[in-house]
């Protein structure tokens, strides 16, 4: 099979997978070295896809050919899907190649399951060696992790590649034996947790020793070597099972928990070429996934708690605006807030109001009295915020106990450029 | 009080800037009465080399180093956010930029609590532009795309790759050294209308514009990247308006995989609604051993009508 045709395949069998990060990283570039890359923080998407995700890598498998049965997967061993395989160095002179023309980041490099778990990890660790032992490439590596492989070979993964990820692919343990019965759950949850100990132990390292009244105490060892810098994230299917938008966070938020997950991707089920009867073949929810990565940033950077978020008793996050009006909505109580008085916190939950604007709020409003015109000129959308604040400039009470309000505010896709994609890399 | 005329050497002439408004500054020249322009033509400064130690560095501000005044004037205290702000919002290609940048270092001087308000108007429509060049500059690392050339040049440069891109904003020079920190042992070109840039490995140097035609064609191996987008795409989630936000059509014309754009959006309902039709296959319960890497070929059966 010539290389063209089996990158069409095994590009065509990595889409599945969400995440194409390229951020939050050492910073480094290839002065003084034998190769070619460099990283200096944000990730760069060097290209877009029609369905409006960032290309960023190079995110291929090194096979499709899997052992595995997983319902929801394109390459399970019962899908007719052609198959094919990567050499080593066809993989490492593609990302290579590709990196010359500055059409990549790097490489995100997964495999199905083949032989065994340890073979088929050593395999995808070679090919990150050899990049970078060989060929000094100094771009990112994301290497995907088989949580049934050794710890010897995770271990050497961490040391080669920026980012590792494991998929807990259901946010449910009935969900996971139901739909990829070879697939471990506490197998998966184990490694994520070594991983974790691995990434704080050389984060820990990494950092200046703090003075110490007891100099007697040795640190353990001098220098760990980098481990993974960008962290470890994750990826959960959405719309293949029963889980409720609930349970989903709740699982999230027990990831970023227990194992400092740097993200948890949601992809929504899509239908998939031979797909199996077991699963809904209907287009997949996409507007549910983009709400879930809302409330996914509601717990990550707004303050919410991810028991907060759900409120509806069907377990479900509402389809027809954002998680964040919804539960200001349903918490009318809590508003109007004074704009030139409203501590961050309470700031923070407006709709309406981001991160930045609330910063840039907090900071002119030690000088002055904030007025309507301030908000104007943030370009937030007023007919969303004014209802949930008072600022001098704006009528009192903007209709806040109207019982059209959420009538009036509601639109289909509402926001939907608010928040990142799933792989904006910013 | 007379009118000022202060011409700057070029579009990227951030250090003339700073030092004709400091100057105007300590003589208490008023904004209304400073009038901007750029000479016609820089001067032909061709091939300037660069300084290595400048790059390895990097991160400087952008067009111009980080300015200590040359011992000419009394220190200018003027707030931290102030001085990347102006590096970078003075590359806009706005003419009015400069104006602006002076007016807002004015009242800076002038209104005590300005430095505390980060919702002033001056202060908001800078920053705009600041943002605008971050993101040209950012579009621009994300979008020059190096074809590589039959043989390396024949001048002493022995460059080997060449890409020819368009900024919106005067963003080459204080974009470049991201490419040389990069391509470290990779000889390289970019041209632009404006400008052009290259790297031999030690030395960054820009000099003149050039044209579309001066940058090489496609080469064999481009199709690789063809194929891989191609592939990479998901027709099931068909979303041409985020892509289209993310990627301008003006880039497209500079982007190889952008002319697939159309035919896959064109096809993807038909093959989205064919996998739905379908429906699910029976599965081959079997256990494929997998091949000797790089071995036989290992395709089960031709994809049909779902395959591109």
């Amino acid at each position: 099979m010539d290389l063209n045709r089996k990158l069409a395949i095994l590009a065509d069998a990595a889409k599945y997978d969400a995440s194409c990060a390229s951020s939050g990283t050492t910073k480094r570039n290839s002065i003084g070295g034998r190769g070619i890359g460099s990283t200096e923080g944000a990730g760069i998407c060097h290209s877009y896809a029609p369905d409006g995700r960032c290309i960023s890598l190079l995110k291929i498998l090194l096979t499709n050919y899997c052992q595995y049965d997983c319902l929801y997967c394109i390459n399970r061993v019962s899908s007719n899907v052609p198959r094919a395989r990567f050499t080593v160095d066809e993989v490492v002179q593609l990302t290579l190649d590709f990196y010359r023309r500055n059409c990549i980041e790097g490489l995100f490099l997964s495999s199905g399951i083949i032989r065994s778990a340890d073979y088929t990890m050593e395999r995808l660790v070679e090919v990150a060696r050899v990049l970078r032992e060989e060929h000094d490439f100094r771009g990112y590596i994301h290497l995907k992790t088989i949580p049934e492989a050794s710890a010897e070979l995770l271990a050497m993964a961490g040391r080669y590649a920026d980012r590792l990820s494991i998929n807990i692919e259901l946010p449910t343990a009935e969900g996971l034996q139901a739909l990829a019965p070879e697939k471990d759950g506490l197998a998966i949850r184990r490694s994520m947790a070594r991983l974790r100990l691995h990434i704080d132990e050389a984060k820990q390292a990494g950092k200046p020793r703090a003075a110490t009244s007891q100099p007697a105490v040795e640190p353990r060892r001098a220098k760990a070597p980098s481990f993974a810098p960008a962290g470890q994230s994750t990826q959960m299917i959405v719309g293949a099972d029963a889980a409720d938008d609930r349970s989903i966070l709740t699982a999230s938020a027990a990831l970023y928990g227990s194992y400092r997950l740097k993200r948890v991707y949601y992809s929504a089920f899509s239908p998939i070429p031979d797909a199996s009867r077991a699963l809904p073949l209907v287009a997949p929810p996409l507007v549910r996934e983009h709400r879930l990565y809302q409330a996914d940033w509601l717990m990550r950077f707004y303050g919410f708690a991810h028991h907060e978020i759900v409120g509806a008793a069907d377990g479900m996050l509402a389809l027809d605006m954002d998680p964040k009006l919804a539960w200001a909505l349903a918490h009318r109580e809590r508003f109007p807030v004074d704009l030139n008085r409203a501590p961050r916190e309470m700031l923070l939950r407006v709709p309406g109001l981001g991160v930045t604007s609330v910063k840039r709020l907090l900071q002119a409003r030690r000088t002055r009295q904030l007025r309507v015109d301030d908000l104007s000129r943030l370009k937030v959308p007023l007919k969303n915020v004014l209802p949930f604040i008072t600022v001098p400039g704006a009528a009192a009470r903007n209709g806040l106990d109207d019982t059209n309000l959420a009538a009036r505010l509601r639109r289909p896709r509402q926001q939907s450029l608010m928040f990142d994609s799933p792989d904006v890399t910013a | 009080m007379t009118h000022r005329a202060v011409e700057l050497a070029g579009d990227t002439d951030v250090a003339g800037f700073r030092r004709a408004a400091r100057s105007l500054l300590s003589q208490g020249v008023a904004p209304d009465f400073v009038s901007w322009h750029v000479a016609a033509s820089p001067e032909p400064d061709l091939f300037n080399l660069g300084h290595q130690d400048h790059l390895v560095q990097g991160r400087t501000a952008p067009g111009g180093t980080a300015l200590a005044p040359a011992a000419a004037s009394a220190p200018l205290q003027v707030p931290a956010f102030f001085v990347p702000l102006c590096a970078q919002a003075a590359l806009h290609s706005d003419a009015g930029r400069f104006g602006l940048l002076y007016r807002l270092l004015w009242r800076l001087h002038h209104e005590p609590g300005l430095r505390h308000d980060p919702l002033d108007a001056d202060r908001m429509q800078a920053e705009q532009m600041a943002r605008a060049v971050r993101r040209d500059q950012h579009k621009m690392t994300a979008f020059v795309r190096f074809r590589p050339l039959a043989a390396p040049t024949a001048d002493e440069w022995r460059i080997t790759r060449v890409a020819w891109f368009e900024p919106v904003h005067h963003t080459l020079e204080a974009t470049a050294p991201f490419f040389a920190r990069r391509f470290a042992q990779m000889p390289w070109a970019i041209l632009t209308p404006e400008r052009s840039a290259r790297w031999n490995g030690r030395e960054l140097a820009f000099g003149p514009g050039a044209q579309h035609s001066d940058a090489p064609p496609a080469d064999a191996n481009e199709q690789l990247w063809l194929t891989y987008y191609e592939n990479i795409f998901n027709p099931a989630r068909l979303k041409l308006k985020m892509m289209q936000k993310e990627m301008p059509r003006r880039y497209w014309k500079n982007l190889p995989e952008a002319t697939l754009i159309q035919p896959l959006a064109a096809r993807a309902a038909q093959r989205t609604g064919q996998m739905i039709v379908q429906g699910g296959s029976e599965p081959v319960h079997r256990r494929p051993a997998a091949p000797a890497a790089g071995g036989s070929d290992g395709s089960i059966r031709p994809r049909g009508q779902l395959g591109l």
